[in-house]
């Protein structure tokens, strides 16, 4: 009964979605004051719909009801309950179920907190979020039902959760990940909007930054989980794989970070209007076409759920729909909203053009690699893989090039500056990156030219950015300074560039200290590893709710003194059969020891062990959870909220409106 | 010349340096970076180039698993059951390695035909299969089991 309370409620919620695009539209066009109000109740009735359709999916999930298709092939009545929660979305329907959800939430957000924004503008995004929810509602409905009956023929247990995906990291990954992906429509419905009502100013950029730096902050904690999902639970130590559906998520990523710089410029300075719009596009775009790959097959990847041709088609075609009509509406409405203020060649605006540029060139080389292997398959030219050299060979260099115009931009003006000025303001930052590059690499295990070269470009990133700090603070800018003049969104930016700089040192330095060592083990022999002496003591057998496992019993000493027992596994998963690696770490701000097992070898009890010392690799997450936090910090910006609903037309917009 | 102007001449010389440096820096990536991946039949054939990066996919034989004793080496056949490719790799195999079951190996062909992979890559959960060696098996015209459809 509950799945078809589910499954009614979806179908409502897909009804609503209908009229939620069409009467806001027509209302805006009519200029139906009536039609248009209706918006805000629509898109709250539409959550209601869909919340209640994951939630008798959840029930589902939860009671055992392997009388469900998704249920049946998804969960095992001894999966522990919170997994059989997060069984929800690791599978294609429930996902998918999952990402309308979010949809809806967004869309409900908009409604809820946008109190300023004009009601023609409000309806008109309502609507286009309305009509987004309508192509991924019928995707559910139509190819993808959460809410399929096996029957008769009732299994008496299910299938289980892939062992990879039984995982906590898993239980939120997806999530935020979507809230990132999704979020991104908001961006995209305010700059379709836009171009419907021919007005592009300043206050637009003003109403959809928040948004779109939420969406962002989102999509990099979500991206963040993922890798460090995928380096604790894949057995191998990678962090990030250059993996399609990796580079799926992180393109909308690098599009969304060269939308939030551009915006800025739209919203202080009014210019790069027709640009921001364009870049609004193609991160959505870029977000619908990773789901392209993730859910239609075409990639091989723990992501890939199924093969469905049909569904492939299905999002094909809406991706065909909403690319080729958000770019036809572009092309005929941009140049009615471009822009003619000037600025010179050093200033603020040229440095955020340079981030745009690099950023838009990053995303296509990882398009390109990314779509290379699928455009070969699909001409008959072979099966063909794009690996990790390639990405990094042209991802790497681009990130060095940008890097030393970061720290020249937070001390940079608008509309003109000099170059006198900035040699004059970061001489001083400038020698202190190149002491800490020259000092710095010392404590290394020996000197190291490119990580000498990544504490260059981070120091002076993060000396730039305290300069500009003590300048602020100092009140020496003229405006008169203290730490209350500052606006949650430099501290937004300041935590950003800093999570930037961590990446940096952290990729640069793992990459380059990484000791991996393979070998073969038995109980009571030690390797040591970059000074740690792992010892092998035993391998005992364990058991766990729904897995038995071989657990290996590592001790790990240094200079004599014992640091950490670490107890790697390997599970034998008890309703698949399948077998899992399970890592032990022992993690530390600069160092991690990471102990996989392989396979048993011999009569006499070894084993394949797979011994990394990673040193500095948490630098790159908890640099992302900087970008991630400094992104929420942004919305709490004043000006986003206290305009009420009338000043907002006429006041910052207006001196740069055409 | 009007400033405007001649600062749309500078973003546009700027774009297209800036392109045509990224174009190149893919160009050279992309040579060497890529792989091709060949069926058995085809490695088998002398199709596939000796020397170079390649993927080979298939079945692993049932009873070709060989482990050294005092090493990580190991030594196994993947087959479309049409040919065989002997793979020889050193390191850890993944957990759903097994014998009977669809692989991937890439690495570079020997003189003598032997795959000397770097990297072997097994399915991700028991009911599915790798689409190359899905594909592998289509052209041979055998299933999974080696039965001839």
């Amino acid at each position: 009964m509950i799945p078809e309370i589910g499954h009614f409620a979806l179908i409502l919620g897909l009804a609503l979605a209908l009229v939620l695009t069409v009467v806001p539209a027509w209302g805006a066009w009519q200029r139906n004051v009536s039609a248009m109000s209706l918006a805000p109740g629509l898109a709250m009735g539409m959550l209601a719909m869909v919340f209640i359709s994951f939630v008798c999916l959840c029930i589902a999930f939860l009671q055992d009801d392997f009388s469900v298709t998704v249920v049946a092939s998804n969960s095992n009545s001894l999966l522990p309950p919170i997994y059989k929660f997060s069984a929800v979305w690791g599978n294609h329907e429930g996902s998918l179920l999952l990402w309308g959800l979010i949809l809806c939430l967004w869309t409900a957000a908009v409604a809820l907190f946008s109190s300023q924004l004009p009601l023609l503008v409000l309806s008109r995004v309502l609507s286009v979020m309305g009509a987004i929810a309508v192509g991924f509602l019928s995707f559910s409905l139509l190819t993808s039902n959460p809410f399929a009956r096996l029957l008769p023929s009732v299994p008496a247990d299910g299938n289980d959760l892939n062992p990879l995906l039984q995982d906590p990291g898993l239980i939120i990954h997806p999530p935020l990940l979507y809230m990132g992906y999704v979020g991104f429509s908001v961006a995209f419905a305010f700059a379709i909007a836009a171009l419907l009502g021919g007005r592009l100013d300043a206050s637009w950029a003003r109403w959809s930054r928040p948004w779109t730096n939420v969406a962002w902050a989102f999509l990099t904690l979500g991206i963040m989980l993922g890798s460090w999902w995928a380096y604790y639970e894949l057995g191998w130590g990678g962090w990030w794989f250059w993996d399609p559906v990796e580079n799926a998520s992180f393109m909308p990523w690098l599009a969304g970070t060269a939308l939030l710089h551009s915006l800025a410029v739209t919203e202080k300075r009014g210019l790069f209007k027709s640009w921001t719009v364009l870049l609004a596009i193609f991160a959505f775009s870029l977000s619908l076409l990773g789901t392209f790959m993730v859910r239609s097959g075409v990639l091989t990847s723990v992501h890939a759920f199924a093969t469905d041709p049909a569904r492939g088609l299905f999002i094909l075609v809406f991706l065909a729909i909403v690319v080729g009509g958000s770019l036809t509406l572009y092309a005929l409405r941009a140049p009615a909203v471009s822009s003619r203020v000037s600025f010179s060649w050093l200033s603020r605006e040229s440095l955020l053009l340079l981030n745009n540029v690099v950023f838009l060139v990053a995303t296509l080389t990882v398009l390109f690699g990314t779509l290379f292997p699928l455009i070969m398959d699909a001409l008959g030219q072979g099966k063909y893989s794009v690996g990790p050299p390639y990405f990094n060979a042209v991802f790497v260099p681009l990130m060095a090039l940008m890097a030393p115009f970061m720290g020249i931009a937070p001390i940079s003006r608008w509309k003109r500056d000099s170059g006198q000025r900035w040699k004059a303001e970061l001489l001083v930052p400038g020698i202190a990156a190149l002491a800490c590059a020259v000092t710095l690499p010392l404590f290394g295990e020996q000197y190291n030219l490119w990580v000498a070269l990544a504490v260059l470009l981070a120091a002076w990133v993060v000396f730039g950015m305290a300069r500009d700090f003590w300048f602020r603070v100092s009140g020496r800018s003229g405006a008169g300074g203290s730490l209350k003049r500052l606006t949650p969104s430099y501290w937004g930016m300041v935590l950003g560039h800093l999570g930037f700089a961590a990446c940096v040192v952290g990729v640069v330095a793992t990459s380059q200290y990484s000791i991996e060592h393979d070998l073969k083990m038995s109980p009571g022999e030690s390797e040591t590893l970059a000074g740690y002496e792992f010892r092998f003591v035993e391998v005992a057998p364990v058991r766990g709710p729904n897995f038995v496992a071989d657990e290996a019993r590592f001790e790990v000493y240094r200079e004599g003194r014992n640091i950490a027992k670490l107890a790697p596994q390997k599970r034998r998963y008890l309703a698949g059969g399948s077998v899992m690696t399970e890592a032990a770490i022992d993690p530390g701000l600069f160092r991690d020891l990471y102990i996989a097992m392989g396979e048993p070898i011999g009569e006499q009890g070894a084993w394949a062990v797979r011994l990394h010392y990673k040193p500095m690799v948490r630098w790159m997450w908890l640099g992302a959870i900087f970008m991630g936090l400094g992104g929420f910090i942004t919305v709490m910006d004043k000006r986003y909220r206290s305009q009420p609903r009338r000043a907002a037309v006429p006041a910052k917009g207006a001196q740069y409106a055409r | 010349m009007h400033p405007v102007r001649k600062q749309r001449l500078y973003l546009v010389l700027f774009i297209v340096v800036f392109s045509s440096a990224a174009i190149g820096l893919v160009t050279y990536a992309l040579r060497g970076n890529i792989n091709l991946f060949f069926p058995p039949a085809e490695v088998a054939a002398g199709k596939a180039p000796v020397g170079q990066p390649i993927r080979v996919g298939g079945m692993v034989v049932d009873g070709s698993v060989q482990r050294s004793s005092d090493s990580l080496a190991v030594r196994f056949e993947i087959t479309d059951f049409e040919a065989t490719v002997p793979v020889i790799y050193e390191g850890i195999l993944p957990d759903l390695f097994d014998e009977g079951q669809g692989a991937v190996a890439s690495g570079e062909l020997s003189e003598d035909g032997v795959l000397q992979a770097t990297e072997v890559l097994a399915k991700h959960d028991e009911n599915y299969m790798p689409p190359e060696v899905a594909d592998a098996l289509e052209k041979s015209g055998y299933d999974h089991k080696g039965v001839k459809q």
